[in-house]
């Protein structure tokens, strides 16, 4: 499914499954050891590296982590910040002083409500989980147009593509802005026509991105994009 | 059998009123990832049971009040379709949809990594579409599918089964007619690759004896389950269609 996957044959391992003797080997994540066995604790692809044996999950929530470019939406407002859903366990928090705008106490709701969505960052995540999201910073701002859609936040690095070449495909093919958040939320914005292509060819990217045929198809998609005029 | 009269639930040749041997189980087949909108799910057929589980989360719990500091909380839903039995059952919560969900969490809790995922919560939807005895059992296999489907982490996968007593013989997986008229039943979620209970009921009595033999059943069975549970994730994600 990912990288890193090349040369040993993949194995699909499922949670309790034995994937190797605990001696000389340490668990890396989504793996534990068990007396003297290192069990996967994650439906996934066992991956060794550097005597460390860990599974590649096939699903996972996200995760936040300190530098994180994130699509975030507001679930709830307090007087002096807003409480963020970053699509993962735990809320994000943005407090007015980090808003892009001078906010007043009390005046949260004047500049975002609930259900806004924002390009924030992740500024900190501390040892209990607690998520400190900014948006100072250049770009970072509230999207008020456009469509967010959500992808597994395993397929993110196949919509984007080697050295983000797929995901500048899609934005040259369809003439809309296209901005990947970390957390699996995907933001177009354009004419409608080209919001309706990119979320096809985001739909064919998760689907196919990874199967050979995947080329030929994103061509032939490319040929019914809004910019060619055939759409 | 006492207060039921002369049900005959073994016929003369020692086996069940459906044909199956005494330590036979009715045919399971399981299905991972049926629903496209949950982050995790499962179908399972259990004999005539079918059950579905459906895993959103991990998410930020609400109400604050039921967070957890250490841990994630897991909350279960069991609930049986009005048209699961031929009774129409009367829609929403009722004494034992919630002993079914409290126990059903308990054991899932055993076997999630809860600690990972501190003051958020883990949404298990349990239907049971068509019920024929065992309900919670299949149940809780589903919610196990479905977990490792969502990429929950786990320690090991659970397996839900039971064995019972009919006309004084310990008999596995017990039928709608066994269940209603035997003498005992003993539910039981198992961890197939450690071996270890992670939650038992008993209804009715058993003797120490009945009782391994009775748990010796449900272990074996429990091995064949797993191996169609590992089999039905298996299936979903190899070839490389994900």
């Amino acid at each position: 499914m990912s990288n890193g996957q090349n040369g040993a044959e993949l194995r699909l391992v499922t949670p309790g499954m034995a994937i190797g003797p605990s001696s000389g080997m340490r668990a890396g994540s989504g793996a534990l050891a068990q007396n003297d066995t290192i069990i996967a604790t994650r439906l996934g692809w066992v991956k060794e590296l550097n005597n460390t044996v860990s599974v590649d999950p096939i699903n996972s929530a996200y995760m936040p982590r300190s530098g994180d470019l994130i699509v975030a939406t507001v679930a709830e407002v307090r007087n002096n910040l807003w409480f963020m859903n970053v699509n993962g366990p735990f809320q994000g928090l943005l407090p007015m002083s980090l808003a892009p705008w001078k906010v007043e106490f009390g005046a949260a709701r004047q500049h975002m409500g609930i259900g806004d969505v924002v390009l924030a960052r992740v500024q900190e995540v501390d040892e209990c989980h607690n998520v400190v999201l900014t948006m100072k910073g250049v770009g970072l701002r509230r999207l008020n147009q456009g469509s967010v859609h959500s992808i597994p936040i395993t397929h993110i690095e196949r919509l984007r593509g080697e050295g983000n070449a797929t995901i500048q495909r899609l934005r040259e093919a369809c003439d809309c802005r296209i901005i990947v958040g970390e957390n699996g939320r995907v933001w177009v914005d354009g004419d409608a026509e080209g919001i309706a292509w990119a979320r096809q060819a985001i739909d064919l990217v998760q689907s196919s991105g990874h199967k050979k045929t995947f080329e030929a198809e994103l061509s032939a998609l490319e040929n019914n994009a809004p910019k060619n005029g055939d759409a | 059998m006492a207060g039921y009269g002369d049900v005959k639930l073994l016929r003369d040749d020692g086996l069940r009123l459906d044909g199956r041997k005494i330590d036979e189980m009715r045919p399971v087949t399981i299905e991972a990832g049926i629903l496209p909108v949950a982050d995790g799910s499962a179908m399972v057929t259990h004999g005539l049971n079918v059950a579905v589980a459906a895993v959103y989360g991990p998410m930020e719990a609400h109400p604050r009040k039921i967070q957890r500091q250490d841990r994630a909380v897991i909350d279960v839903r069991y609930n049986m379709a009005p048209f699961s039995t031929s009774d129409r059952i009367r829609p929403g919560f009722n004494r034992r949809s919630r002993e079914i969900s409290k126990v059903t969490a308990e054991a899932l809790e055993s076997v999630v990594l809860v600690e990972r995922y501190p003051r958020s919560k883990i949404r298990v939807e349990i239907e049971i579409l068509a019920a024929e005895a065992g309900t919670r059992c299949v149940g809780l296999t589903a919610a196990a599918v479905a977990l490792a489907d969502a990429g929950i982490p786990m320690r090991d996968l659970i397996v839900g089964v039971a064995s019972g007593k009919v006309e004084g013989t310990v008999v596995l997986d017990l039928d709608k007619a066994e269940d209603n008229y035997g003498q005992a039943d003993l539910p039981v979620g198992i961890l197939p690759n450690t071996g270890e209970v992670a939650f038992l009921q008993m209804d009715g009595d058993l003797s120490p004896d009945e009782f391994n033999l009775a748990m010796e059943y449900n272990f074996k069975a429990a091995a064949e389950i797993h191996v169609i549970m590992v089999d039905a994730l298996k299936r979903r994600y190899e070839g490389g269609e994900n």
